[in-house]
């Protein structure tokens, strides 16, 4: 590991944004757009899988302050879809605008637009709607060739290789492997298997989906909306509307969190429809209750893990097997699947001789699932995690120092992630170190309260990427600016994770100058140097690269220009502290100085644009451990302390890298414990808002602690890794071995409720 | 209807349908700061002062502030700017949606009872949800107030 002096990379710099934001001054898309504009609804399907046998707008146009009313008949018959992901994209081109199927409850059935919200919630009732009721499929296990084809249409459309069919209801299918894995297995001590169910927990966001459109003075469709994903938006609306990609221009304000939700295009096209219709300017905004129903969910899996190991704890086979639910549509599908075994399986390289991943992802009439922190590995965590936890105990040995024989270690190469090598890994100075902080030997035993309560604790280890190798392009411009300071321009959104101070801090670095001194500006279709977007733990590892090679060659420029102003070569210069100088010390310009002459009979930009990709995705890591109260009455959880370690290279900005963790361990806690989903039998979704879909509260977490052993990726910026992602992993699996811990009942269905944990404890005396 | 009522400390009257909301009545009078997060009074995020104390605006009708005193964080920002700042130096607003409601409701916290305990802060804000942060780095703002605060009047003495 590298011992560098930095003068901005970690340090706990204040958010940019910071203060705005707490003062509560307008930042976010419904606060900075006119609010004289049309209101945007839709219609929604009450049927989970149904055909509109006829549809009568009419007298819902009547109804004073209506201006349209669109329905399928009216919408380019052109499939795509609504994933943000790089063209040519992995999930299938399955949509339209509007459908005259629909196929989940809540599927858009028309869309309405009228110059006040009472207006359009009258029209929405007058809009009379005949249904064919249809079959439809709601269990995922029976999708696969099932008698009932969620989108049997002609026009449907995969543009990638993942073993799509949807005359089979598949979103994608794969097998791999490594070694001789049935030959492994036979030879192993012992050799478990279990399946696990996890459900389509939702991003809950502060700020739900919500775009305004309007047509600006150049005649082309501005869209003003709360994404992660400005250029993919651009297509995506464009795909929809059937038109071109140069009449789009599309720009995010604040975002109110996005966790993935905003990866997908849940909201655009509808405004953007209208306002491509009547040449108004229009406004959506999602209900908590269509977020809850129709957003982008966790794709709910199932996972059927077989572990060979012999008794000495030598872990030497894996075989996972998952099944994914994408719901109607495919967004996300293909690819989510994917880390549910490529980021679970890897962890235990160290003794792993063979390894099979077989997966097929289906299509179900009820909501489609999108991307969510974690994209899968988290699913593939719970269930490979509590199955070493489950080994530790069936050979009474240390579930620490079962992972310390097993894991993946520095320098190791990963068959089951892709071939890649664990360049960087501090896998296990962070298990060490958190076993430490908690003090996992001591307060190993179950303990019983004088209440009757019972203590008892558990761990699990985790992996996620930094980026997507080969795929994702993160770019960006820095100019310098009067009195020398600089813009740094980037398409990467900050959605509250605070990427654009960590881009400033890495530039501020580069730059030799203050933070301060860095103006972001960020993130927009047409003035923003070209970014895939803020998602899978992409923007510190590959924008963050992009800044500092951008950086580099903007003091190219710089000498060059000073070179012109002092009658000399560049090569004789340097850039250093705010200046530029003579490497022999005997002149200099100042950065006020050479801003001043850029501007003045110059034809040398003083501005670079770079862009960055990587062909590897260097994993961060990450253990936690928590201790948790069992009410042996009523079966409830409580976390009480929870202690984690993450290994995400160099922490650029340690505040704003804890508060990640943080995040996503309350997160993990609440997908763990307490977010359900469930479904009544006609496919509607019961948990529709907060009141019945219940988040963690600052009462329900428990104490949180967060160090780093971080290791140094030369690949990244500054030896930086990710953090977004990986934090969200280790809760599910580290809870439910407490609660196993204290019950002798495992529970390999989340959430586990008090209900569960209580009928667990009637069958399992502790 | 008429709605009369003082707003940020300066008298405003309005016509309203019978069945807007305070939160949307406080919107369109250009309180932006106030933040809609769910329609079941769940989240908090739409917190204000009525009459001083806090209530959910989205679960009040605007008539009935008609005739009250109804403060947003627009109007609270020199009480809110000393505190908000320890916020900021952890980090922990984050996405910012949450903030105001949070901020509004630390505010009516810290007036009611100025030196809380960690149970006594958790227990009083549990209504304000943040999906971000994962509360530690609020309290721990929270806890480096009070203390800055302590510390000040420590030396004032």
């Amino acid at each position: 590991m590298e011992e560098k002096k930095y003068r901005a990379v970690g340090q706990p710099v204040r958010k940019k944004d910071a203060m705005q934001l707490l003062l509560g001054k307008p930042a976010y898309v419904d606060d900075v757009t006119p609010r004289d504009c049309l209101v945007v609804k839709l219609l929604r399907s009450p049927h989970a899988h149904a055909l509109i046998k006829s549809i009568r707008t009419d007298l819902a146009l009547k109804v004073p302050g209506m201006v349209a009313v669109y329905t399928w008949e009216d919408v380019p018959q052109k499939r795509y879809t609504n994933a943000g992901q790089t063209y040519p994209e992995p999930s299938p081109y399955d949509r339209l605008i509007l459908d005259r199927r629909l196929r989940c409850v809540g599927d858009p059935v028309a869309i309405l637009a009228g110059e006040d919200e009472k207006a359009v919630d009258r029209a929405m009732k007058l809009v009379k709607v005949e249904y064919e009721v249809l079959e439809p499929v709601l269990d995922f296990h029976k999708a696969k060739d099932g008698p009932v084809l969620v989108h049997p249409e002609d026009n449907w459309r995969s543009l990638c290789p993942v073993g799509a069919d949807n005359r089979r209801n598949l979103v994608a299918s794969e097998t791999c492997g490594d070694g001789d894995l049935e030959a492994v297995m036979a030879d192993c001590d012992l050799v478990l298997e279990h399946t696990f169910h996890t459900k389509a927990c939702q991003q809950a966001m502060m700020e739900t989906f919500r775009t305004y459109t309007e047509m600006d003075h150049y005649g082309r469709l501005h869209v003003i909306s709360s994404t992660q994903i400005v250029f993919h938006v651009r297509r995506i609306v464009a795909n929809a509307l059937d038109i071109p990609k140069s009449m789009i221009h599309v720009e995010k304000p604040r975002i109110g969190g996005g966790f993935g939700a905003k990866q997908t295009s849940v909201s655009e096209v509808y405004p953007a429809f209208v306002t491509w219709k009547t040449g108004r300017a229009a406004k959506l905004i999602y209900t908590r209750a269509e977020c809850q129903t129709i957003g982008s969910p966790r794709h709910e899996m199932e996972l059927t893990v077989r572990l060979g190991a012999n008794r000495d704890g030598r872990i030497r086979a894996l075989d996972v097997y998952t099944l994914s639910n994408s719901g109607a549509y495919g967004e996300h599908g293909p690819t989510t699947v994917g880390l549910s075994g490529h980021k679970s399986i890897p962890l235990y390289t160290g003794s792993l001789e063979a390894f099979r991943f077989v997966y097929d992802v289906v299509y179900t009439n009820l909501q489609a699932a999108g991307a969510y922190r974690g994209y899968g590995a988290t699913q593939g965590v719970f269930a490979v995690e509590s199955m070493v936890n489950e080994l530790a105990g069936k050979l009474g040995m240390d579930p620490v120092q079962l992972r310390l024989q097993n894991m993946v270690r520095e320098g190791m190469v990963m068959p089951a992630y892709y071939g890649e090598t664990a360049t960087a890994c501090a896998l296990d100075r962070c298990l060490e170190r958190c076993a430490e902080l908690f003090g996992w030997k001591e307060r190993f035993p179950v303990r019983k309260l004088p209440n009757g309560h019972l203590r008892s604790t558990g761990v699990a280890m985790c992996m996620q990427g930094s980026g997507i190798s080969g795929v994702d392009v993160g770019s960006a411009t820095v100019r310098l600016g009067d009195e020398g300071f600089f813009t740094l321009s980037i398409g990467a959104a900050d959605m509250g994770t605070g990427c654009d101070t960590i881009l400033a801090q890495i530039a501020a670095e580069c730059l030799e100058c203050p933070v301060e001194n860095i103006a972001v500006f960020g993130a927009d279709s047409d003035a923003s140097p070209y970014d895939s977007g803020s998602y899978a733990s992409s923007t510190t590892y590959v924008t963050g690269r992009a800044v500092e090679k951008a950086c580099t060659k903007l003091k190219e420029e710089m000498c060059a220009l000073a070179a012109e102003m002092l009658g000399c070569e560049s090569s004789a210069l340097e850039y250093a502290e705010g200046c530029v100088r003579r490497l022999d010390g005997s002149a200099q310009v100042s950065l006020a100085d050479l801003a001043t002459r850029s501007m003045v009979m110059n034809t040398r930009p003083i501005e670079a644009t770079c862009s960055n990709s990587s062909p590897t995705s260097p994993p961060p890591y990450m253990v936690g451990m928590c201790e948790i109260d069992i009410d042996p009455e009523t079966g409830k959880v409580t976390p009480i302390d929870y202690v984690s370690v993450v290994d995400c290279g160099t922490p650029i900005n340690p505040n704003l890298a804890r508060i990640q963790a943080e995040g996503g361990l309350v997160q993990g806690m609440g997908m763990a414990l307490y977010e359900n989903v469930t479904y009544s039998d006609k496919g509607a979704i019961a948990e529709n808002s907060f009141m019945q879909y219940k988040i963690p509260s600052r009462m329900d977490m428990g104490h949180l602690r967060v160090e780093f052993e971080s290791s140094y990726e030369q690949s990244g910026p500054f030896g930086a890794k990710s953090i977004g992602e990986v934090v969200i992993n280790t809760p599910p699996p580290a809870i439910a071995h407490a609660i196993w811990r204290a019950t002798g009942a495992w529970h390999r269905e989340l959430p586990i409720t008090p209900e569960k944990v209580l009928m667990g404890m009637q069958h399992h005396e502790p | 209807m008429e709605i009369k009522l003082i707003l940020n400390g300066r008298p405003i009257v309005r016509e309203a349908e019978p069945d807007t909301l305070l939160i949307d009545f406080v919107r369109a009078q250009g309180c932006l700061s106030v933040k809609r997060g769910c329609e079941t009074s769940n989240c908090g995020l739409c917190t204000v002062m009525l009459d001083g104390k806090p209530v959910l605006s989205c679960g009040v009708l605007a008539a009935r502030a008609s005739g009250h005193r109804v403060d947003t964080l627009e109007g609270l920002q020199a009480e809110a700017e000393d505190f908000v700042a320890f916020i900021a130096d952890q980090g922990a607003e984050q996405c910012g949606f949450c903030n105001p409601g949070f901020v509004m409701n630390t505010i009516a916290l810290l007036r009611e009872n100025p030196d809380p305990t960690d149970e006594e802060i958790k227990a009083f804000l549990v209504g304000n949800l943040c999906r971000c942060s994962g509360y530690e780095g609020q309290l721990r703002g929270i806890r480096a107030y009070l203390d800055a605060k302590k510390a000040r009047e420590k030396e004032a003495q």
